[in-house]
């Protein structure tokens, strides 16, 4: 830090103390330092931690007495002791330099350049525990976003400002879905592409090597940012991965105007690194040893996803998650569906049989599809095909359950149509090629397609303006 | 004047402060952070902090007003959204910018916009708390009451009718120790009730226009209900549904560590929908408090409170107000991140001990009540709940602990959610245990037979639940042809009546006088088909019937000629039926 008082830089804490090492670690507990004789350390503070061996790390200030700090590290504690480590108090919350000139490059965890390339300098820098938007400022989302996958937009749609996580399992090809999307997304009629943050929190290198192949092939990498944590990287670094990248997306949406699509994966890790730290705070837990505050500091993730009145940007999130066991009442996927926009849910049933991208329409659900559909966005009769769809597949789902008790042959002949229907709808509404982009047309002519199988008296979710237009159109071809 | 000793989060431990009382509020650091006192060991206080403490450290300065957590009340509080602690939002917005930074204090109320006020008290006369000053034109749905505060009696000595700020004084009144100023608005604070004259038992019905609430699970006015559903469900639709449509005069919408977007959604969608009555602008008659997921946690505590008191308000002026809390357990949560922080010995699932007692006395401060006032005017408070049961388990404390104190349960059912049965209130699950006090309302106001028809459709219901057991084995074909009317009559009531279109214009809102004859006119339809059958007509010949798409189009009747086209309805459909029985088998 310069010697000269700094002039109410970003993230400062008021303190124009020359920072002191201490030397006086009192207690190591996983990643914790209790540092004794501490009089002053602001909570949320930045440390740096000098080991032994004059190695630098760093971490923050999570409770602040007199006389005691505790420090929460960044990194492993391997190597460090409590003679002769140093703590030096940094008098400023964590920042990060953002610049036009992080798109295209690689970072770690922690914001620091992992693919051999210079530091980002710039006299921008902003606090990574963003400011909560004021809800008074937000603006309603509803722009459209073509994904090309049907499933997605007839069902599901995805509108710019959301955020929308993919819930799926180990072994689920949630990472293809993701790539597919990002590769595909754009507004209708309109080339301008997205900007793209991607945050790896605790995946795997060959998880992370897809992504970036995928991007290089593409050529989204000259628009992507990448912030990498992989699993053999600290996990308590991924408490801060998130929020770099969203302090990215920040800049880039509300200061260059850009649309960002952010890809948060896996936050199954994310909250396995904060219980890690609730656990060595020997704080009270909530469910399945998750903090009881895990809903509101998720919260202050996804939130920050939207769009501003007055500013042309926006945020996009993608978060991935999987859940334990498949179960969509775990924590981790209960708060998460608590506080995004909807969820796309990922069907091992479908994926057994092959149906590519297993994404199940019923549990799925998209909160701004109204506002991104209908006349002037999509088509005009998208609100009302999709809630038929649903209905008939729904009911399609039952027959073929009963009919495997008591056998079709007993079925109605509109219960055999329907469980038809479903059958189709699997097939071709859902499946298609993981490099098949269907404009929203092609995807609400399969629909029609589908629903054209049923008798008209069943269509009662169809305006019969619809019926005429379409319905009787797609029977007589 | 203290000193911080501890920061963990939004709790910060004071020394030093003296005169500190509970739940004094106190000004933290050079910021002057809002917070407020949760505990007292001699003169050291920990201290709930309203806005993030990054950056205070031990040796900052704490101060304390020597205020509890107040609300400002007075015109000017229709169409405003506020924070948890009464921070308008569209000020913080004008001032801060689009994201919200801290230690900003602003006005709940704007103080330089002029009311009229015209006096209705003669000076000389006796009053005393929730006496009617006069009268100040809010909104052009809403009539403010400028009351003399709780607490103050005496002789009016002196009151002018004019145009005024909320600053300027009005009047005063002579009381036993002096004179008390009188303005537009007066102060209470959050956390105590607003006192009534008497509770009054629950009589009138809280109309929503939804056909499953006001059919099946009513709420009286006064009442409480309590949505608890998985996420996904439609707990938020339904509490929107309810803020829009409800036949309440004031409306407090407490979006309550919920989803920005939704926020934004309400803002964006009531200044164009109508009050059904009046026609005019619902936000007229709504006040929002909006302390999202993402706002501090203490803040949303208090949320729950600055509404309640708010409505309460408008109660005591005479008027029938419906709070939606959307979600209280996200207050329950709050209330368990500090009592974890504070290390307090935990109750069930981590939630402190004191959980049932809060929610019973949040639940407490709704009702039907003769306000404090010589005129006798009743108002009332209905509070609506929405509860988020991780994992959608209704076990968990924070239902439970509802579900002890509400009288309705509107239990939202994933299943049907996922099938798009919206709203997807499980008419087996709930219950409403008004339905007894609110029998004669319907039976004076609506029909003689609405009650016994209600009782018939659940019944219908609860007897398809056992024969779909049934199918399940053996399959539809093996039921006797009166099983199956039966199970055609309650698909009729499953798809053409429970099910209601919150995106449709028509469809959103249902009178109660529709209701009625939608639900005689299916419920006919079943007799007249049992009829049939005992006449030897098969329940396929019957569903073929062209009357019955009319049946299911029944919501999109206008409801401007209601009589006429259900009159015409009901008689085509006993030809249709007759035709079937009368051509022969």
């Amino acid at each position: 830090m310069a010697s000269t008082k700094p002039k109410a830089a970003a993230g400062a804490v008021s303190s124009s103390d020359m920072p002191i090492d201490y030397r006086t670690i009192d207690r190591i507990s996983g990643p914790l330092l209790f540092v004794r004789d501490i009089e002053r350390a602001a909570y949320g503070e930045i440390v740096e931690i000098t080991l032994p061996n004059g190695e630098r790390r760093q971490g923050q200030v999570l409770d602040s007495r007199k006389g005691l700090a505790i420090v929460q590290v960044f990194g492993p504690t391997m190597g460090m002791d409590v003679e002769t480590t140093a703590v030096r108090f940094m008098g400023k919350v964590a920042t990060l330099a953002v610049s036009d000139a992080m798109l295209g490059r690689v970072f770690n965890g922690l914001g620091e350049p992992r693919d051999g390339g210079p530091r980002i300098i710039s006299d921008k820098e902003l606090e990574i525990v963003g400011n909560a938007m004021n809800p008074y400022s937000r603006e309603e989302p509803s722009e459209f976003i073509q994904t090309g996958l049907t499933n997605i937009d007839m069902m599901n749609t995805l509108v710019r400002g959301q955020k929308l996580p993919i819930f799926s399992g180990a072994g689920l090809p949630h990472n293809q879905i993701a790539a597919q999307i990002v590769r595909q997304a754009k507004l209708r009629n309109s080339s301008e592409s997205f900007a793209v943050i991607f945050a790896a929190m605790g995946i795997t290198s060959e998880e992370a090597n897809f992504f970036l192949k995928e991007f290089e092939s593409t050529g989204a990498l000259e628009r992507t940012v990448v912030f990498l944590n992989l699993s053999s990287d600290p996990s308590m670094e991924r408490i801060i991965t998130p929020r770099m990248a969203l302090t990215t997306a920040e800049f880039l949406a509300y200061e260059r105007d850009m649309h960002v699509l952010v890809v948060l994966t896996d936050m199954t890790n994310y909250c396995e690194a904060l219980r890690e730290i609730a656990a060595a705070r020997e704080e009270v837990p909530g469910r399945r040893g998750y903090p009881g505050y895990m809903y509101t500091d998720l919260a202050t993730l996804y939130e920050r996803a939207g769009k501003i009145h007055g500013r042309k940007g926006s945020i996009t999130q993608l978060p991935i998650l999987t859940m334990p066991a498949d179960d969509i009442t775990h924590p981790i996927p209960d708060l998460t569906g608590y506080i995004t926009e909807g969820q796309i849910v990922a069907s091992r049933d479908l994926q057994r049989r092959g149906i590519y991208p297993p994404i199940d329409v019923l549990t799925s659900l998209s909160r701004l599809m109204n506002q991104g559909i209908g006349k002037g966005r999509t088509r005009d009769d998208h609100r009302g095909v999709a809630d038929q769809l649903y209905a008939a597949y729904a009911t399609g789902k039952d027959q073929r359950a009963l009919s495997a008790i008591v056998g079709e042959e007993s079925l109605s002949e509109v219960d055999r149509i329907y469980l038809k229907v479903a059958d189709r709808f699997e097939a071709e509404f859902v499946g298609q090629r993981p490099d098949e982009d269907r404009t929203i047309d092609e995807s609400l002519a399969i629909g029609w397609s589908i629903l054209s199988e049923l008798p008209e008296a069943e269509l009662k979710r169809l305006k019969p303006e619809f019926i005429q237009q379409y319905y009787q159109r797609t029977k007589a071809a | 004047m203290g000193i911080v000793a501890r920061v963990s989060g939004p709790v910060v431990i004071a020394e030093g402060l003296d005169n500190g009382k509970m739940f004094d509020v106190v000004r933290v650091g050079d910021l002057g952070l809002v917070g407020e006192i949760i505990r007292l060991v001699g003169n050291t206080a920990t201290v709930q902090v309203y806005e993030d403490t990054t950056g205070i450290r031990p040796g900052d300065k704490v101060e304390n007003t020597g205020q509890a957590l107040s609300v400002e009340l007075g015109p000017g509080l229709l169409t405003s959204i506020y924070d948890g602690v009464q921070r308008p939002l569209d000020v913080l917005k004008k001032n801060l910018g689009d994201f919200i930074t801290r230690g900003f204090v602003a006005a709940p109320l704007d103080e330089k916009k002029v009311w009229e006020f015209t006096a209705t008290a003669k000076i000389g006369a006796e009053v005393s708390g929730g006496t009617i000053l006069g009268t100040v034109q809010e909104t052009p749905l809403i009539l403010h009451k400028v009351m003399v505060p709780p607490g103050v009696s005496g002789t009016l000595a002196a009151l002018k009718s004019g145009n005024f700020t909320i600053r300027d004084p009005i009047g005063s009144v002579t009381t036993k120790t002096g004179s008390v100023p009188l303005g537009l608005s007066q102060k209470w604070i959050v956390r105590v009730p607003r006192p009534v004259q008497q509770k009054l038992a629950p009589a009138i019905p809280l109309l929503t226009g939804q056909r499953v609430i006001d059919t099946f699970f009513p709420v009286a006015k006064g009442g409480t209900a309590c949505i608890p559903g998985p996420f996904g469900s439609g707990k938020t639709v339904c509490q929107q549904q309810l803020a829009k449509w409800s036949d309440a005069d004031v409306v407090v919408y407490v979006g309550c560590g919920e989803r920005g977007n939704e926020m934004t959604e309400v803002l964006a969608t009531f200044p164009n929908l109508q009050d059904p009555k009046t026609k005019r602008p619902l936000m007229e008659r709504t006040i929002l408090i909006a302390n999202t997921s993402n706002m501090p946690v203490a803040a949303r505590e208090a949320s729950v409170y600055t509404g309640i008191t708010i409505a309460e308000y408008y109660r005591d002026m005479g008027y029938d107000v419906a709070l939606m809390a959307d979600s209280t357990s996200r207050w329950a949560e709050a209330m368990r991140e500090i009592s974890g922080r504070l290390e307090e010995m935990p109750g069930e699932e981590g939630y402190p001990a004191y959980l049932g007692r809060r929610v019973a006395e949040f639940y407490e401060r709704s009702g039907r009540v003769i306000a404090l006032s010589p005129d006798q005017r009743a108002g009332s408070v209905t509070v609506v709940g929405a509860v988020s049961p991780p994992g959608g388990d209704f076990s968990e404390p924070v239902s439970q602990n509802t579900l002890r104190v509400t009288r309705v349960f509107w239990a939202l059912d994933a299943a049907l959610a996922s099938r798009r049965h919206f709203p997807s209130i499980n008419w087996l699950q709930s219950y409403s245990l008004y339905v007894g006090d609110l029998e004669p309302w319907y039976r004076d106001h609506l029909a003689r037979d609405f009650g016994p028809l209600r009782q018939r459709a659940i019944e219908t219901l609860q007897k398809e639940s056992e024969l779909q057991e049934i199918v399940q084995l053996v399959g539809v074909d093996a039921l006797p042809e009166r099983e199956k009317a039966i199970l055609d009559v309650s698909r009729m009531l499953r798809e053409d009546y429970l099910q209601q279109s919150a995106y449709d214009d028509v469809d959103t809102y249902t009178s109660i006088g529709k209701q009625y004859r939608m639900l005689r006119a299916i419920l006919s339809f079943g007799d007249q088909e049992q009829d049939a059958i005992g006449k030897g007509a098969t329940v396929g010949q019957l569903q073929k019937l062209p009357v019955r798409q009319k049946l299911s189009r029944m919501k999109w009747i206008p409801e401007g000629e209601l009589q006429a086209s259900f009159d015409r309805l009901e008689t085509e459909m006993a030809e249709a039926v007759a035709s079937v029985t009368a051509g022969g088998v």
